[in-house]
């Protein structure tokens, strides 16, 4: 290889490779955008005849017939919103309290054991989630969470019927548990980034140290806390197996938690399999489409959010 | 001090408590999953559980052999795709992602983190599946790969640009061209990173069973053709859980304690790579 510079061949050569390296890089790059192009537009070809079918009654439209050939994905959607808020409902305050309690409070020797915990909840199989949850969850909703619950609410609409086990409430907790990670993490590096003057002003004020991180930290990460919420949402509308195993997988929609509901991941789990004809196939890919966009706005949001706090790293993308 | 000022201490004493408790809370779970793993799963991890295949439902015995090696061999082929991919696209980013394209691959990396793998799935389906016919571990390997590719850049960009500016500079300064300043310094710089976003991402996708729901689709014979059907832990757990028998419950605990030590050791292996040099991660 030349080392020697001057030569005006050498430096030539040198160029050629330049060129040729950047090329390649650039070429791997490149597959990601287009990835994303050929995905998206993928699923808008094949989902197609059920669009050109059902046009926009598809989406709230509630009977879904495989024999009738009738597609419509409202309780599909109405059980992903559903699930992920009682998701975010249990999430947030957990997330958050090993956010603020990890960066504020906690004693220097337990930050990192116990952020590492926490990550470890993320490293966790989905589907060893579902495990977990059919076998150890639902019977301990069943024994323990569920009757002192009704006992107490259970006049209201929200927790009537005859509770089996498999429902939107079971679907909820597990996605709880498995969005806790990205929020925390996300809220934390947020946290972190805030400047120490933020606190040390306030705590200059006289603030004691909750004040100063309510009123001081907070605020300013709040865009970022957002965007982590965001984030953590994203992902808990995609989520499949682990809510394919515990949500129940019926097309109804019920205003009871108890009950069992469908997602949109949960159904393309369990049917595009079985979808025999291709009109069939057609919404399923639909739904698959519905929910790509869905989420990437949901992360497109949520990054621009936590963009604005912790500016142009890659705040978050370890835990993501 | 006057009783507002004892109001304001208490008060900020119980918020704080209030969120260690918080913390202990959302950890719990990771306890009680780990503990019933081990509890449940470990009394039928024995010799013929990792060297055979299932018998016929119904019947007691048979192990996962089958679902190991193809977990093997799917994340295998995930590997060979996406690895140079995503390595490669993450270096880009890093020393020539100052740019529009950088900016676009960037931002596409990231919303492609957040995309369902379910949706991976149903595009690789109709991508790779669809066209051939029949349903293959290729497809599977490659719908991994897919998942596996924006994470890969992220991290690789990340540990890449950890790498001190004067490296770069000195070897430059050394007549080294740019594209050896950037694979012999650079890059071999940030090594022990990249190794762990790949372990980290490996991980991640050895889990992964939804992407290969209609890509790998399962088997529930030996197989090592990657052109055919083939099993892996995850469908495995998923069929074992959700089926009838006590008897395939047992299995499904058993193989998910397998799958769990596999990602954890993956994860901890990571960890391990990069202890010394990035410590406060």
């Amino acid at each position: 290889m030349p080392t020697a510079t001057g030569h005006l061949s050498g430096r030539r050569r040198r160029y050629r490779g330049d060129v040729a390296y950047r090329g390649i890089l650039t070429g791997l790059a490149l597959l990601l955008p287009l990835l994303l192009v050929t995905v998206a537009g993928q699923l808008v070809v094949s989902s197609l005849p059920a669009i050109k079918r059902f046009g926009f009654s598809f989406v709230w439209k509630t009977t879904w017939d495989p024999v009738a050939e009738v597609y419509g994905a409202a309780p599909m959607i109405f059980g992903t919103v559903v699930s992920s808020l009682i998701a975010l409902v249990i999430a947030v305050p957990l997330a958050l309290g090993v956010a603020i309690f990890l960066t504020e409070f906690a004693p220097k020797w337990m930050r990192r054991p116990v952020a590492f915990l926490v990550e470890l909840l993320a490293a966790v199989p989905s589907v060893v989630y579902g495990v977990w949850g059919i076998f150890v969850l639902i019977p301990f909703l069943r024994q323990v969470a569920v009757p002192p619950l009704r006992a107490v609410l259970g006049w209201t609409p929200f927790l009537s019927g005859v509770f089996y086990g498999n429902s939107m409430l079971a679907g909820g907790v597990i996605l709880a548990i498995m969005v806790v990670p990205y929020i925390a993490a996300v809220s934390r590096e947020v946290l972190l980034a805030v400047p120490a003057s933020q606190r040390e002003a306030a705590l200059g004020l006289g603030a004691t140290r909750w004040e100063a991180v309510w009123s001081a930290v907070l605020p300013y990460g709040r865009a970022g806390v957002i965007g982590a919420i965001m984030l953590g949402l994203g992902r808990a509308l995609g989520e499949t197996m682990a809510v394919t195993m515990l949500i129940g997988n019926r097309h109804d929609i019920s205003l009871s938690v108890l009950q069992p509901g469908y997602t949109m991941a949960a159904a393309l789990a369990n049917e595009f399999s079985e979808a025999t004809t291709s009109l069939y196939q057609s919404a399923l890919v639909e739904v698959g489409l519905l929910l790509f966009v869905i989420t990437i706005a949901v992360n497109a949001v949520a990054r621009l959010l936590v963009w604005r706090v912790a500016r142009g790293t890659a705040v978050g993308s370890k835990a993501l | 001090m006057s009783a507002r000022a004892v109001r304001r201490r208490v008060a900020s004493g119980v918020m704080s408590g209030l969120v260690a408790l918080l913390c202990f809370t959302a950890v719990l779970p990771l306890l009680f999953i780990f503990g019933d793993l081990i509890h449940k799963g470990a009394t039928s991890l024995d010799w013929n559980f990792f060297t055979h295949s299932p018998v016929p439902a119904g019947q007691t015995g048979g192990g996962v052999a089958h679902a190991i090696v193809g977990t093997g061999i799917v994340v295998g082929l995930a590997c060979l795709i996406g690895l140079p991919i995503g390595i490669g696209a993450g270096v880009f980013l890093a020393e020539y992602g100052s740019g529009k394209l950088g900016w676009v691959v960037r931002f596409v990396a990231d919303v492609m983190n957040g995309t369902p793998s379910i949706v991976i799935g149903i595009f690789a389906w109709t991508w790779l599946v669809r066209p051939v016919g029949h349903f293959s571990a290729l497809a599977g390997g490659g719908a991994l790969a897919m998942l596996m590719v924006p994470m890969l850049a992220r991290t690789t960009e990340e540990m890449v640009r950890l790498v001190p500016h004067s490296l770069r500079e000195a070897a430059l300064a050394l007549g080294y061209p740019r594209w050896r300043t950037s694979l012999k310094v650079m890059v071999r710089s940030a090594l022990a990173g990249i190794v762990t976003g790949a372990l980290v991402g490996v991980a991640r996708v050895a889990g992964e069973t939804a992407p290969l729901l209609f890509t790998a689709l399962g088997n529930l014979n030996f197989a090592t053709n990657i052109t055919l059907p083939m099993q892996t832990l995850s469908l495995q757990i998923f069929q074992y859980a959700t089926g009838p028998f006590a008897e395939w419950h047992r299995l499904a605990w058993a193989a998910a304690l397998v799958l769990m030590g596999l990602v954890l050791a993956l994860s901890l292996t990571a960890r391990w790579v990069t202890r010394q040099r990035y410590g406060a991660s």
